[in-house]
């Protein structure tokens, strides 16, 4: 027999059964559809992680001045000043795994407009930080060279400063604000970052040139370089940028091998990677409590296609006997069970997306619905028919012509 | 006349040891083109076996079986499917139509399973009910039908494969007389039209229809007489 013909009795058997085939489908749709909600929601969950992460910056690592230990009490890192001037020069310089590097000093001080004012992060830094940070200016330009060398008292600010003080949309390049004692002349707004992954502000900051920051509100460059440094690695080589300048800075600063760090390196990639494992951890959780109910419903149709074939046990002696050969009588059950799970299939990607709008629209969940998980789906369900329609209906095939003639 | 089917020491033995049923033990039978045979005998005698034997739906323990000179006693359960589809045809007592689906497509399906493309299949279906006399209920489901009509239909059914050989078990069981009695002047027409046709029935009166009786008892065959048949409707003048 054609397969079209097998399809076609198939589905007439099905449809006869309107409310029984529904009913077995809903089993799959909602395993379908599950999965694919599920697997919209890891999906968005990792691209809100990685977003974030590409706002921090890639290849990214932070160096932190070493901590002080006085009397077995330990400071933490950043209490004592351990970096200098001239370990920044020679991590920029000596490092042939870095791109490049720039200090930032930061202090929380107010930034006064004419008739506002913000407290905010004031970093203290060069223009290559820009560039590590990929952060470009919205409006404006960000800080340059001739900048810092002229200790000029310019400032760029972040998006939450310039909307504190100006209002949102507002152009503020060309101002002038105070900080601290001095007048600064806004020169640019970054670009919008949101978020960090813990949920601090990073546009919630105004950047000024390092040296006007030393001078107007450190009050003198020192020797220390009394901030962190941020250190650009060159692309996928931020492990061994890490420990390149872990052993530069050990030498530089003569510590012997039995010695600690005076100085810490975060390496965010790693704090990323980590976290995108978290949100991996949690999609495939998610999956396969979602797929657990999907073998639920097609355990459903196996067993909704027993009963048909129980039911149906004259109607096959009938077909035997007229001709019907037993890869027929199997083919005509397979051939239901996948219709069944196939309609399921669809159904279920079309209540998965409807339930991953819902979520995004009514919760604003980050979904994120990825077409080979939907192709995945219907494949799933078109296997769960095929496998749990194959008992029932190698039993069809296996009935003797002359039992089932007789069967009442 | 030639011979059609060859029955040759055909026994059948359910289960093994002691508790072993021989239902049949050594039938030898020879049916020629064209004949009508009523296979009698009272319930137990084996005629069912032989009839599921005769309708390569059973296969003997042993003997040998020749239809239409093809050994078929042998074949797999794929292959008497096929004998079934193209050599025979069935008519059974209790109809076995499929519920809910038309007089044609009723008889349209031992044609799916012989892979005849839609088109003839349609034209064929209209043309063996037509013959049957139910040209105009071709819409009709088995449940819109009375039992001499889905009779009928199941008789269009077993011709529309052109078989060599209908085989009919008890098909007037579930009919009342006169309704029985036209069953059987149609297939006293199919056997002038050259079809042979075997009957299983415990009813005298159906089997004087027939041009030989067959008594099967024990599981042999107990008297194979030849007779001039009752005919069921008067013959049209020629």
């Amino acid at each position: 027999m054609s397969p079209l013909q097998t399809v076609r009795i198939a589905s007439r058997a099905l449809v006869r059964n309107k409310l029984r085939s529904f009913l077995t489908t809903l089993g799959v749709v909602i395993g379908v559809g599950a999965v694919i909600a599920m697997m919209a929601i890891g999906s968005g969950a990792k691209a809100q992680v990685e977003a974030a992460f590409a706002a921090m910056g890639t290849d990214l690592l932070v160096v932190l001045p070493g901590s002080t230990s006085a009397g077995g009490v330990h400071g933490g890192f950043g209490s004592m000043p351990t970096l200098t001037w001239d370990d920044l020069t020679a991590i920029q310089s000596d490092v042939s795994t870095v791109k490049n590097a720039a200090p930032a000093l930061r202090s929380s001080l107010p930034v006064v407009s004419e008739d506002q004012n913000w407290t905010t992060s004031v970093t203290g830094t060069t223009p290559e930080y820009f560039d590590i940070r990929s952060w470009p200016a919205s409006s404006g330009n960000v800080l340059t060279q001739q900048d810092v060398d002229s200790t000029n008292k310019v400032v760029v600010l972040g998006a939450t400063v310039s909307e504190k003080l100006y209002g949102p949309n507002a152009s503020p390049v060309g101002q002038t604000v105070r900080i601290g004692q001095n007048p600064f002349t806004v020169i640019g707004v970054v670009a919008r970052k949101g978020q960090s992954p813990s949920g601090q502000d990073y546009d919630d900051t105004a950047f000024i040139p390092v040296t006007t920051f030393a001078q107007k509100i450190q009050g003198g460059l020192k020797k220390y370089l009394s901030g962190t440094v941020y250190v650009g690695a060159m692309p996928g080589q931020t492990t061994r940028a890490q420990q390149d300048i872990t052993a530069l800075l050990r030498e530089r600063h003569h510590l012997a091998a039995a010695d600690d760090d005076d100085f810490s390196i975060r390496n965010l990639s790693e704090i990323a990677g980590a976290q995108e494992e978290g949100t991996k951890t949690m999609t495939t959780l998610l999956a396969s409590v979602a797929a657990v109910s999907l073998l639920v419903g097609g355990i459903g149709i196996m067993n909704i296609m027993l009963v048909s074939v129980t039911e149906r046990t004259r109607e096959i002696g009938v077909r035997m006997a007229l001709g019907a050969r037993p890869p027929d009588i199997l083919a005509q059950f397979l051939a239901e069970s996948l219709t069944l799970s196939l309609m399921g299939g669809v159904l279920g990607v079309a209540f998965g997306l409807g339930t991953s709008a819902w979520l995004a629209s009514r919760f604003h969940w980050p979904v994120l619905v990825q077409p080979d998980v939907i192709a995945v789906a219907v494949a799933f369900s078109a296997f769960v028919g095929i496998a749990f329609g194959l008992y029932p209906a190698w039993k069809a095939a296996q009935l003797d012509p002359i039992e089932a003639l007789r069967y009442e | 006349m030639t011979t059609l089917v060859e029955l040759e020491g055909i026994e059948k033995t359910y289960g093994t040891g002691d508790a072993a049923v021989h239902a049949l033990r050594g039938v030898t039978l020879r049916v020629e083109h064209g004949e009508f045979v009523a296979i009698m005998g009272s319930s137990g005698s084996g005629k069912s076996t032989l009839m599921n034997i005769l309708g390569c739906l059973d296969r003997p323990t042993n003997g040998r079986y020749l239809l239409d000179g093809r050994e078929v006693s042998k074949l797999d359960k794929s292959e008497l499917a096929n004998v079934r589809n193209r050599v025979l045809g069935f008519v059974f007592q209790s109809f076995n139509l499929l519920s809910r689906t038309s007089a044609l497509e009723n008889v349209e399906l031992p044609m799916l399973y012989a892979d005849v493309p839609g088109r003839e299949r349609h034209s064929r279906a209209r043309e063996a009910l037509e013959r049957v006399g139910l040209g105009s209920r071709l819409d009709h489901h088995p449940n819109q039908l009375s039992g001499g009509q889905q009779q009928r239909v199941a008789i269009a059914r077993a011709l529309v494969t052109r078989p060599k050989v209908i085989l009919a078990d008890e098909p007037t069981g579930n009919l009342d007389s006169s309704t029985s009695v036209d069953v059987m002047a149609l297939f006293q027409e199919l056997g002038q039209g050259g079809i042979t046709v075997v009957l299983v029935t415990h009813e005298p009166d159906i089997a004087e229809f027939a041009s030989r009786v067959i008594v099967v008892r024990d599981g042999l065959v107990q008297s194979d007489v030849r007779q001039t048949p009752k005919r069921a409707r008067p013959q049209p003048p020629s």
